[in-house]
């Protein structure tokens, strides 16, 4: 009994102890920003690296989605005669959860791990140690610029994601399915709203996931224990970590934006 | 890892290709400007009642879609709404009494027009005017007739 306890409380304490950790990091790492200003390349190098890598994963996924809501959305709405609003449907469950959120998840999955996994063996193998012998600010030179790029890259990878979901979904329902062309495009556009659909959804929350997957995936590199293990371990809690922050703050931002 | 130089132009793109598609977002999916217009000519066709016609709804005959709701706006000296429709060019033979009426596509579905040929000689040309219309059935209005049919019993004579 008194074993659980102590083993809750060692728990909560190491719980906390990472957040304020994990705080304090990232306070580093905005004060490192501004040093970004002069060396603009380094975040260049590091939007190829997260964004441009996954859009392939992004777009097919998307495609996908989108299609496969155009046939569920089609079945449901095909036995009240009100497949017109097929379009609509696909177009505000895209942007207004599942393309952020899938996007985000992927993300986490394809950019956050490579992050973490690269910052951690840096810290391996010593190289962020050998930086800092030749006053070189490991902060600045490796942790911001990936902080940043994945800030930049989550929002243009959301806004991909569904873009490319409507497709699909038109794809699947005009195409295959046979609903009317113009009522598809009409009742979306008579419906959906660029500040609260779109804006709301795709911009304000990639934003949002793409500075906490980030935020978890350099402070997780950054954190490891310089194992081998210790940066595989890691990894998996970038994954684990990130995904549960996405769902959970995209209920959160739900409950705000569209009440 | 690939050169500098090739690095900023997929990056570039990559940057391009997510404005784009937030672009076609807002322009396509939440219609900030129609910039998608059919070619056709353009006839208009004065209602009492739209009800929840909108612009883009389909112009069918027999069935058949051959034209979009370009516009719908309010005529102060007619007090009736204006409905402009845009027709293919393919069907440049209808009559001039052709009759326009709102229909609903099922019970909850959309609302499109309907024309039905009349007979005369003449056809429409750009810019004539659809005399003959009928105004959407509007649910409640009816739903309120039938009921006041239902619950006023006539004076026993």
């Amino acid at each position: 009994m008194i074993a659980m306890l102590a083993s809750l409380g060692h728990r909560s304490l190491d719980f906390f102890k990472r957040l304020g950790r994990g705080s304090l990091f990232l306070l580093r790492v905005l004060a490192s920003l501004p040093s970004l200003a002069r060396r603009p390349g380094l975040v260049v190098k590091q939007i190829w690296a997260t964004g441009v890598l996954s859009l392939v994963i992004i777009v097919i996924s998307g495609a996908f989605v989108g299609m496969v809501l155009g046939l569920q959305g089609y079945n449901t709405l095909v036995t009240f005669g009100a497949e017109e609003s097929l379009g609509l449907v696909v177009a505000t469950s895209l942007l207004r959860e599942l393309g952020p959120v899938v996007a985000a998840l992927l993300f986490a999955g394809r950019a956050g791990t490579a992050l973490t996994a690269e910052i951690g063996f840096m810290k391996a193998t010593e190289q962020l140690s050998a930086m800092e012998m030749m006053a070189v600010d490991p902060m600045r030179r490796i942790v911001a610029p990936r902080f940043v790029a994945a800030i930049i890259a989550m929002p243009l990878l959301a806004a991909i994601f569904t873009a490319v979901g409507v497709l699909g979904g038109y794809f699947c329902g005009v195409g295959l399915l046979g609903v009317d062309d113009g009522s598809f495009w009409s009742q979306m556009q008579a419906k959906v709203l660029l500040i609260d659909d779109v804006v709301n959804g795709v911009v304000i929350k990639g934003l949002v996931f793409g500075a906490v997957i980030s935020w978890i995936a350099v402070f997780e590199g950054y954190d490891a224990i310089p194992t081998s293990e210790g940066v595989s371990s890691a990894t998996t809690r970038t994954v684990v970590h990130s995904s549960l922050a996405v769902l959970g703050l995209d209920f959160v931002l739900t409950g705000l934006m569209f009440n | 890892m690939q050169n500098t130089r090739s690095i900023e132009i997929t990056v570039g793109i990559f940057v391009a290709l997510g404005m784009a598609a937030l672009l076609m977002l807002a322009m396509k999916v939440a219609n900030l400007s129609q910039f998608t217009e059919q070619a056709g000519y353009q006839v208009r066709a004065y209602f009492d009642n739209v009800g929840g016609l909108q612009t883009r709804s389909a112009v069918k005959m027999g069935g058949v879609t051959i034209g979009r709701v370009a516009d719908i706006s309010f005529d102060t000296n007619r007090f009736q709404a204006v409905v402009t429709l845009s027709i293919d060019l393919a069907y440049d033979r209808i009559p001039t009494d052709t009759a326009a009426n709102i229909y609903t596509a099922g019970l909850l579905g959309e609302q499109y027009i309907g024309l039905e040929a009349g007979g005369e000689e003449t056809v429409l040309k750009a810019g004539d005017e659809v005399t003959i219309t009928q105004s959407a059935m509007v649910l409640e209005k009816a739903l309120q007739e039938f009921l006041y049919n239902k619950t006023v019993k006539p004076e026993p004579k």
